[in-house]
């Protein structure tokens, strides 16, 4: 159904349309006659049941804005939380959005969702005025109803069967955050009932009757190109469909061939793709993942800076190893595909299918089930597009499910990066020079924080040997690193204390200087004791809207490093909720540490040797610190989002704590790669 | 190899027809829709695909379906048959111990086989226990508190 559609179609109620355009005409009664508004940023219906449904192409992938979503709408139109539906990224109900990520939906669709409720709720007063013939500011709205005295009336009995439309514009006034009775508490998560008894369906476990499976023959090594196919053994074996399809553009490293089969089971599918005879041409010689950091800098558009006096810093590739692996099901009726699958750009998703299949818009459905997990990895369509083929030509529903090793050689991957650093700092511990070159990581936090005349930083874009994307906070968690590690470095330069070196150059900033000083008092920083084999750290930074500061304390044994106590002070304007937010800040943590300590691809030849679980590390229970957060709550700042700032600090931390312990500066991530610091990365 | 016709799930017996060195999670998920059981890795590193056979832990990703014939296997979905949820699926609640949640249902039934061998764990007993489950979100300081939480509300069932 095509949202016009769905607006005429809609029972008795009040559909607010919140359009990103201040100029935008004031909607009356009468229905969707005018054309609709093409920039719509959010939409709310309340039905004649009293029901509210809102509706976002924002999508949850475990960061719970499934949940502040929710509680926005609640917030502003006064009613429980349980009597809130959110319809979530799905292209033929939601209004079109970019794609979550950048952690964008705290700060673009929360503020929107809440002009769109808080709209509705001042309709609602205006039609409860009009019924009991009195003055609106006599009548209340709480609790799903409005009350005049000993009248009250539910939201559909305002509406009469009416069907309301008002498009507005995006500058309605909202609820300070001092006011807030909903949002600002620890709201439980939505659905957590279905998750806890696995009744949430993910997207690959999404089932369409006469489904079959599907499965794709991927190039022995990136970048090889199918020379031959014979594929009569696979066809022979009962109930298989094979499918050969070029794409108009390459899909990097896997190319253009897009040869599978589809089966009536998953186990048929694979002896299948097992049956086909390929011949490919290798590719040409490739960088591996030890000597990939003197190819980035042999490649740096421009030239790389020349590095007399600077410091390098490598930053291995990693892998997001969402729990839940690239997944789709797609299914064809009369020309129109409908697509379920994982993904934080269902509109994305949906113009790489249109493009492909030369489909109108609203041909192509993609629907967007809450999925296992993202961390900035799910952005294209693969699984999709791979279903879709496949479907077509088998004439039948057919399940893309990625394995494990497929998830971990053909999605993309955090870039690796080189970073050089330099810098002098007077022995008053100002800071009187810095250089920051950062090859490949991308050009978030390439910047400092801290107050740095004449500073000369920049982003080299390079060649990557690897299929590289959006990752949890991206380049930055690879330039702070570099850059709170040299801070460190400077710091001990000047035998200064690492926190009063940072404070001192952060006079300007005093959002960055409360994290700092919230983080270091929590952790007792003035008070810690230095003790044989064991070290304290601490890092700091800015980064998409929110401000954190780490402290870290770990221990060193026969190389082996142990943390053992993480404080992290993180401040994202006004919180929205507390326990969630902290779940954000305890889990950006744990992953970092992955990041930080081990995590790291492997590859060599164009083959990812990292490719399963037992050849790749991420951490585990017995890897956790204690773990602290303070949060700072300020309520007269809007809100930022907070899925990626925190994960910034600890590997900066963490490096400075080993410095502490061991008097070795690592400057590798990761900083023991074979579970012990010492001797790898260097360029 | 002969085909398996039944296995004993959530307490029913269920009739098959399953090659019976197909996998335990692969019948489970498309022969009798117990999604809840979850792929993860397929080697029996994640435990995402966890499940109970005779009371005992299993990944069901490397446990073939003839090895699990016969015995009393207990999926996610056979944990609050009537609806009213095991202590420790509401610890896991009340404890916010999960973000996507797509590790949650082989957490919990990693951590009800736990607390039926050990009803009191400390930290380090739980640690060990659990730690061949991944939380790839990094909840897993929240899980240890839902399960002291479980075990403090007699969470043994």
């Amino acid at each position: 159904m095509r949202r016009r559609d769905f607006f005429a179609a809609m029972g008795g109620g009040i559909a607010v349309l919140l359009v990103d355009d201040a100029g935008a005409q004031q909607g009356g009664r009468g229905g969707m006659n005018r054309q609709m508004p093409q920039d719509v940023g959010a939409w709310l219906h309340i039905g004649e049941d009293g029901v509210v449904t809102a509706y976002t192409g924002k999508v949850d992938v475990g960061q719970n804005s499934r949940t502040s979503l929710t509680a926005a709408v609640a917030e502003e139109l006064r009613v429980p939380v349980a009597s809130v539906r959110f319809i979530m990224g799905d292209t033929a109900f939601t209004p079109f959005d970019g794609g979550t990520s950048g952690s964008q939906t705290t700060p673009m669709m929360w503020p929107q969702i809440r002009r769109a409720a808080a709209t509705a709720r001042e309709m609602l007063l205006d039609l409860a005025a009009q019924k009991w013939n009195v003055d609106r500011a006599s009548i209340s709205i709480a609790n799903g109803k409005a009350t005049y005295g000993s009248h009250t009336a539910g939201f559909g009995e305002l509406t009469q069967g009416q069907k309301i439309v008002k498009t507005i514009a995006a500058n309605v006034a909202l609820t300070p955050a001092t006011e807030w009775k909903v949002a600002g508490t620890s709201v439980a998560k939505i659905a957590g009932r279905e998750i806890v008894t696995g009744a949430h369906k993910y997207p690959s476990d999404t089932k369409r009757p006469g489904m079959l499976h599907g499965k794709i023959l991927y190039p022995p090594q990136f970048g090889a190109k199918l020379a031959s196919l014979d594929q009569s053994a696979a066809e022979a074996m009962a109930g298989v469909k094979v499918v050969h399809e070029v794409l108009a553009a390459p899909r990097a490293g896997i190319g253009s061939d897009v040869v599978g089969v589809a089966a009536p089971d998953a186990e048929t599918a694979s002896k299948a793709v097992a049956a086909l005879r390929a011949e490919w041409t290798p590719a040409a010689a490739q960088p591996s993942s030890n000597d990939v950091y003197t190819y980035f800098k042999q490649n740096a558009e421009g030239g790389a800076a020349s590095g007399a006096g600077l410091i390098p810093y490598t930053i291995a590739y990693i892998a997001h190893v969402p729990l839940e692996p690239r997944a789709a099901v797609a299914e064809w009726n009369e020309g129109k595909l409908t697509v379920w699958t994982g993904t934080q750009s269902p509109f994305g998703v949906r113009r790489e299918l249109m493009e492909h299949f030369q489909l109108p818009e609203e041909s192509v459905h993609v629907i967007m089930p809450d999925t296992g997990s993202g961390y900035g990895g799910k952005h294209q369509g693969d699984a999709a597009l791979e279903a879709a083929i496949l479907a077509k030509a088998a004439g039948r529903p057919v399940q893309r499910n990625w394995t494990r090793e497929e998830e971990m050689t053909w999605a993309y991957f955090r870039p690796g990066a080189v970073i050089e650093v330099g810098g002098k700092a007077n022995p008053d511990g100002a800071i009187a020079a810095w250089e920051f070159h950062s090859y490949n990581a991308g050009a978030s936090a390439l910047r400092t924080p801290y107050h740095v005349p004449n500073a000369r930083e920049q982003f080299h874009q390079t060649k990557s040997p690897l299929r590289q994307g959006s990752y949890r906070c991206l380049a930055a968690t690879a330039n702070n690193f570099a850059r709170e590690s040299y801070m460190d470095e400077l710091a001990h330069s000047i035998g200064m204390d690492p926190l009063a070196f940072r404070l001192k150059n952060a006079s300007h900033d005093d959002r960055l200087r409360a994290v700092m000083e919230a983080a270091a008092e929590r952790f007792g920083w003035g008070n810690r004791k230095k003790t044989p084999n064991h070290g304290f750290g601490m890092a700091a930074g800015f980064e998409k809207g929110g401000h954190v500061a780490t402290c870290a304390e770990i221990s060193v044994t026969n190389g082996a490093v142990k943390v053992l106590r993480v404080v992290e002070a993180f401040e994202c304007g006004a919180v929205i909720n507390p326990e969630h937010l902290r779940n954000q800040v305890e889990g950006a943590i744990a992953m970092g540490l992955g990041g930080a300590l081990f995590e790291h691809v492997e590859f060599a030849g164009g083959k990812i040797a990292s490719n399963r679980l037992s050849r790749y590390r991420v951490p585990r229970f017995a890897d956790m610190p204690a773990i602290e957060s303070v949060l700072l709550d300020r309520k007269d700042l809007t809100s930022a989002g907070a899925g990626e700032c925190p994960i910034i600090g600890i590997a900066p931390a963490v490096g400075n704590a080993i410095f502490d312990a061991t008097g070795q500066r690592v400057r590798s991530l990761p900083m023991a790669p074979q579970g012990v610091v010492g001797g790898a990365g260097a360029v | 190899m002969a085909n398996i016709r039944e296995l004993d799930v959530n307490g029913t017996r269920r009739r098959i027809d399953a090659d019976a060195g197909r996998t335990l999670l692969s019948v489970l998920r498309e022969d009798l829709d117990l999604t809840g059981t979850k792929y993860g890795c397929g080697e029996g590193q994640c435990a995402a695909c966890t499940v109970l056979i005779d009371g005992r832990p299993a990944r069901s990703c490397i446990t073939t379906v003839g090895a699990a014939a016969g015995k009393r296997i207990v999926t996610i979905e056979g944990l609050a048959p009537e609806g009213k949820l095991h202590p420790v699926q509401e610890a896991f609640l009340e404890a916010d111990a999960m973000q996507c949640g797509y590790c949650t249902p082989g957490m919990i039934l990693g951590a009800v086989a736990l607390l039926r061998s050990n009803p009191n764990p400390s930290d380090a007993e739980i640690v060990s226990g659990m730690n061949g489950h991944i939380c790839r979100c990094g909840t897993y300081p929240r899980i240890v508190r839902a399960i002291h939480r479980a075990a403090g509300k007699g969470g043994r069932a």
